[in-house]
C-alpha cells in the first residue's frame, strides 16, 4: 500500500523531475521554495496535467504510465486534493460543496448531504453548513475544502499549502484539525508547503524540491542533521526544541524538553501552559564564546563540547553537545579566530526573542 | 488627494441632453399620435393578438435555438485553439453586421424551394420551410446567434478553469462538471444572452420578410404587422408600435438592476 512516483512533469517551459515513494499512513511533506515545482507535481498527481514521462502507481493501480501510454483522468483517480486557494464552488453552500464528490458518484442527495453534515460537524462547521464560500472565513473555507477532499475516502490525499493563506489565529486552529485528520486518514498523505515549520510539525518524512529537482529525502531529524544543499541548510538546518511551554516572569517562558530547558519570549496570543510546543532557532542566531559570557542580554547560555564541524562555503556549522544540543552557524574566520575544532569546550548563547514558538 | 468630483464639461451636458431628446422625442411623438380611442380596438383585434402571440413564440424559440447552437461555438472559440479560429469567429459575428435582408436572401438561397438544402428536403420529405413559422424562427435565430456567442464567450473566458479542474479531481465527469459547475456559474451570461437574443429576435424584420414571407398567423410577427398596417391604417400601425415599445419596456424593467446597473 503505497505511492510510487517517478515522473517528469512540464508546465510551459518549466519542468520538474521527481522520484520518491510514500507509504500508506505516512505523511510526506513536499518542501521547497515558491516556484520550485511543487504545485506542478500536485497537478500531475491529481491527473490534471499528464506527466511528460515516467509513471505513477498508487496501491498497485497505475495512474500514469507514459511509456505504456496510460493516463487515468482526474475523475477516475482515488485522489483528494485540497488546493492552495481552495477552489470551493462559489455557487454552492458549504454542505453542497462537501456533497459534490458523493453526488458526482451517484449518491442520492439526502444520503450525500447527511454524510457531508456529519463530516462538517467533525470539523467544527455544523453551524456553517448553509453558508456560501464568500461568507466563510479563511479558516472555515479551508476546513470545507478539506472536508470536500476527504468525504469520498480517497487513497491519496494532497494538501497544497493548507495553512499559508490563513492568519495566525486561524492557522493554529486549522493546523490542529489538519493534524488530526491527517493522522486519522488511512491512505497516503502528501503535504505541499514552503514552510519548514509546517513540514516538520506535520510530516513523517520530507521531500525537498528545488528548481524542479528533488534535492533531499529523509525524516525531519535526518534532514536537519545533515542538510545537503545550502537552501536546505538555511531552511531546515535549524535548532528545534519540542516540549512543554511554561510561563516564567511576565513576557517570558520556558520550553522544557527531555534534553534541557530553553528560555523563550512568551508568544503574545497565548495564555497558560502549552504542551507540546515547538521552538525554532536559526543556527546563525547562536553566538559562540571561549569563556562564559558576562553581562550579556542573552537569556540562554549553554556549555558544551564541539561534536562536529562542517563547512559550507565561507560558513561553518558547529554542532555542540549542550543540553539541549545546538547547531551554530559562524564564519570560517570565527572558527579560526576562536580555534574551534572537534572537542573544543565552548559556551553558546542566544536571546529568548530569537526562538520562534509555535503550538503544535 | 481629495475625492473631489470633476466638473462635467458644458459641451457634454448639451450633447447629452440632445442624446436624450433624440431617443425621447420619437417616443413622445408615438404617444402623442396614438389614437387612444381606437387603440384598444386595434390592440385586441384578432390580427394584432395573433401577431403578438406569434412574435413571442418566434422570439423565444429563436433565443433558445441561438443559445443551444451558440454555447458549443462559444466553448470552442474560448477554450480551444484550432486553425482558422479567427475566420470562424468572424463568420459567426457576420450576421450582426450584415443587412438582415441580405441574410434573408442568403437563407432563401439555401433553404428555399430551389436552394440546395431546401430542394433536398422537399424531394425527400415533401417539407417546405419557406412561408412557415419555423422559417421565421430560423430567420430570427440567424440574426441573434452572434449575440449569444458573444455573451457566452465572454462568460466562459471570465470563468476560472481551475474550478472545473477541481470538480474533475472530485470525481465529476465532463457532463457532470458542465451541469453542476460550468453552467450554473454562467447563469448571468446565459440570462444576458437569452434576453439580448430575444430582444433582437423580437424586432427582426428584414430577414423574416425576405425568407419567411408575411403570412398572417404563420410568419407575420409584430414588426411585419406594423409595416403592413402603415400602408393602409397609419393610426393602427402607431398603436401596434406602442405595443412593441411596451413589450421592450417590460423587458428593461424586468432586468432592472441585473444587467443594466453599472458594473
Amino acid at each position: 500500500m503505497s505511492l510510487q512516483i517517478d515522473v517528469e512533469a512540464r508546465r510551459g517551459d518549466f519542468s520538474v523531475t521527481a522520484a520518491f515513494e510514500a507509504a500508506s499512513s505516512e505523511t510526506v511533506a513536499l518542501l521547497g521554495p515558491n516556484g520550485a515545482g511543487k504545485s506542478t507535481l500536485i497537478a500531475t498527481l491529481a491527473g490534471i496535467d499528464p506527466p511528460a514521462s515516467g509513471r505513477i502507481e498508487l496501491d498497485g493501480q497505475i495512474l500514469d504510465d507514459v511509456p505504456a501510454g496510460r493516463h487515468l483522468p482526474p475523475e477516475r483517480r482515488p485522489v483528494g486534493v485540497v488546493f492552495q486557494d481552495r477552489l470551493l464552488f462559489p455557487h454552492l453552500s458549504a454542505i453542497d460543496n462537501v456533497s459534490f464528490p458523493l453526488r458526482a458518484r451517484g449518491v442520492g442527495r439526502r444520503r450525500a448531504r447527511s454524510s457531508a453534515a456529519d463530516l462538517l460537524a467533525r470539523l467544527g462547521l455544523a453551524e456553517r453548513a448553509q453558508a456560501r464560500p464568500a461568507e466563510l472565513s479563511g479558516g472555515e473555507a479551508q476546513r470545507v475544502a478539506l472536508a470536500r477532499a476527504l468525504i469520498y475516502e480517497p487513497r491519496l490525499l494532497l494538501l497544497d499549502e493548507p495553512l499559508t493563506s490563513l492568519d495566525v489565529r486561524a492557522r493554529t486552529q486549522v493546523r490542529t484539525i489538519v493534524r488530526r485528520e491527517l493522522n486519522a486518514f488511512a491512505g497516503v498523505r502528501l503535504l505541499v508547503t514552503h514552510d519548514p515549520m509546517e513540514a516538520m510539525s506535520l510530516a513523517d518524512r520530507m521531500v525537498l524540491v528545488e528548481d524542479g529537482r528533488v534535492t533531499q529525502i529523509g525524516t525531519p531529524a535526518e534532514v536537519r542533521a545533515a542538510p545537503r544543499t545550502p537552501y536546505v541548510a538555511e531552511l531546515v538546518g535549524v535548532n528545534l526544541f519540542t516540549g512543554r511551554l511554561e510561563p516564567l516572569e511576565a513576557g517570558a517562558g520556558r520550553i522544557v524538553t527531555p534534553e534541557g530547558d530553553v528560555v523563550v519570549a512568551w508568544p503574545a496570543e497565548m495564555e497558560g501552559a502549552f504542551d507540546p510546543v515547538m521552538g525554532l532557532l536559526r543556527p546563525a542566531d547562536v553566538s559562540l564564546h571561549l569563556r562564559p559570557p558576562e553581562g550579556a542580554s542573552a537569556r540562554n547560555v549553554l556549555e558544551g563540547i564541539v561534536s562536529s564541524i562542517s563547512m559550507e562555503g565561507e560558513r561553518a556549522r558547529v554542532r555542540l553537545d549542550t543540553s539541549p544540543p545546538l547547531v551554530a552557524e559562524v564564519t570560517l574566520g570565527s572558527v579560526e579566530r576562536l580555534g574551534i575544532r572537534e572537542g573544543t569546550r565552548l559556551w553558546a548563547s542566544f536571546k529568548a526573542v530569537e526562538v520562534r514558538v509555535q503550538v503544535i | 488627494m481629495g475625492a473631489q468630483k470633476r466638473m462635467t464639461p458644458g459641451v457634454f451636458v448639451v450633447l447629452a441632453i440632445l442624446g436624450i431628446a433624440f431617443v425621447a422625442l420619437p417616443l413622445a411623438g408615438l404617444i402623442q399620435r396614438t389614437p387612444w380611442s381606437r387603440a384598444a380596438d386595434v390592440l385586441t383585434s384578432e390580427s394584432s393578438l395573433t401577431a403578438l402571440r406569434l412574435s413571442i413564440v418566434v422570439a423565444t424559440s429563436a433565443a433558445v435555438l441561438s443559445l443551444v447552437l451558440g454555447f458549443p461555438l462559444a466553448w470552442g472559440l474560448s477554450r480551444s485553439s484550432f486553425p482558422g479560429r479567427t475566420v470562424v469567429r468572424g463568420l459567426v459575428i457576420l450576421p450582426l453586421v450584415m443587412p438582415p435582408v441580405v441574410g434573408g436572401v442568403a437563407l432563401l438561397s439555401v433553404f428555399g424551394r430551389r436552394g440546395f438544402l431546401g430542394a433536398a428536403l422537399y424531394d425527400a420529405f415533401g417539407v417546405q420551410l419557406t412561408f412557415t413559422t419555423p422559417a421565421a424562427v430560423l430567420a430570427a435565430a440567424f440574426v441573434s446567434l452572434p449575440l449569444a456567442v458573444l455573451a457566452l464567450e465572454a462568460g466562459l473566458r471570465s470563468l476560472d478553469p481551475r474550478l472545473e479542474d477541481a470538480a474533475a479531481t472530485l470525481g465529476g465527469s465532463r457532463w457532470y462538471v458542465l451541469r453542476r459547475v460550468t453552467l450554473p456559474l454562467l447563469t448571468p451570461q446565459i440570462a444576458a444572452g437569452l434576453v439580448l437574443c430575444w430582444a433582437r429576435a423580437l424586432g427582426e424584420f428584414g430577414a423574416t420578410i425576405t425568407f419567411a414571407g408575411n403570412l398572417q398567423g404563420r410568419t407575420q410577427t409584430l414588426p411585419l404587422a406594423v409595416f403592413e398596417r402603415l400602408q393602409t391604417d397609419p393610426d393602427g400601425a402607431i398603436a401596434l408600435s406602442l405595443l412593441l415599445v411596451a413589450v421592450s419596456l417590460a423587458v428593461i424593467v424586468g432586468l432592472r438592476g441585473r444587467f443594466l446597473a453599472a458594473r
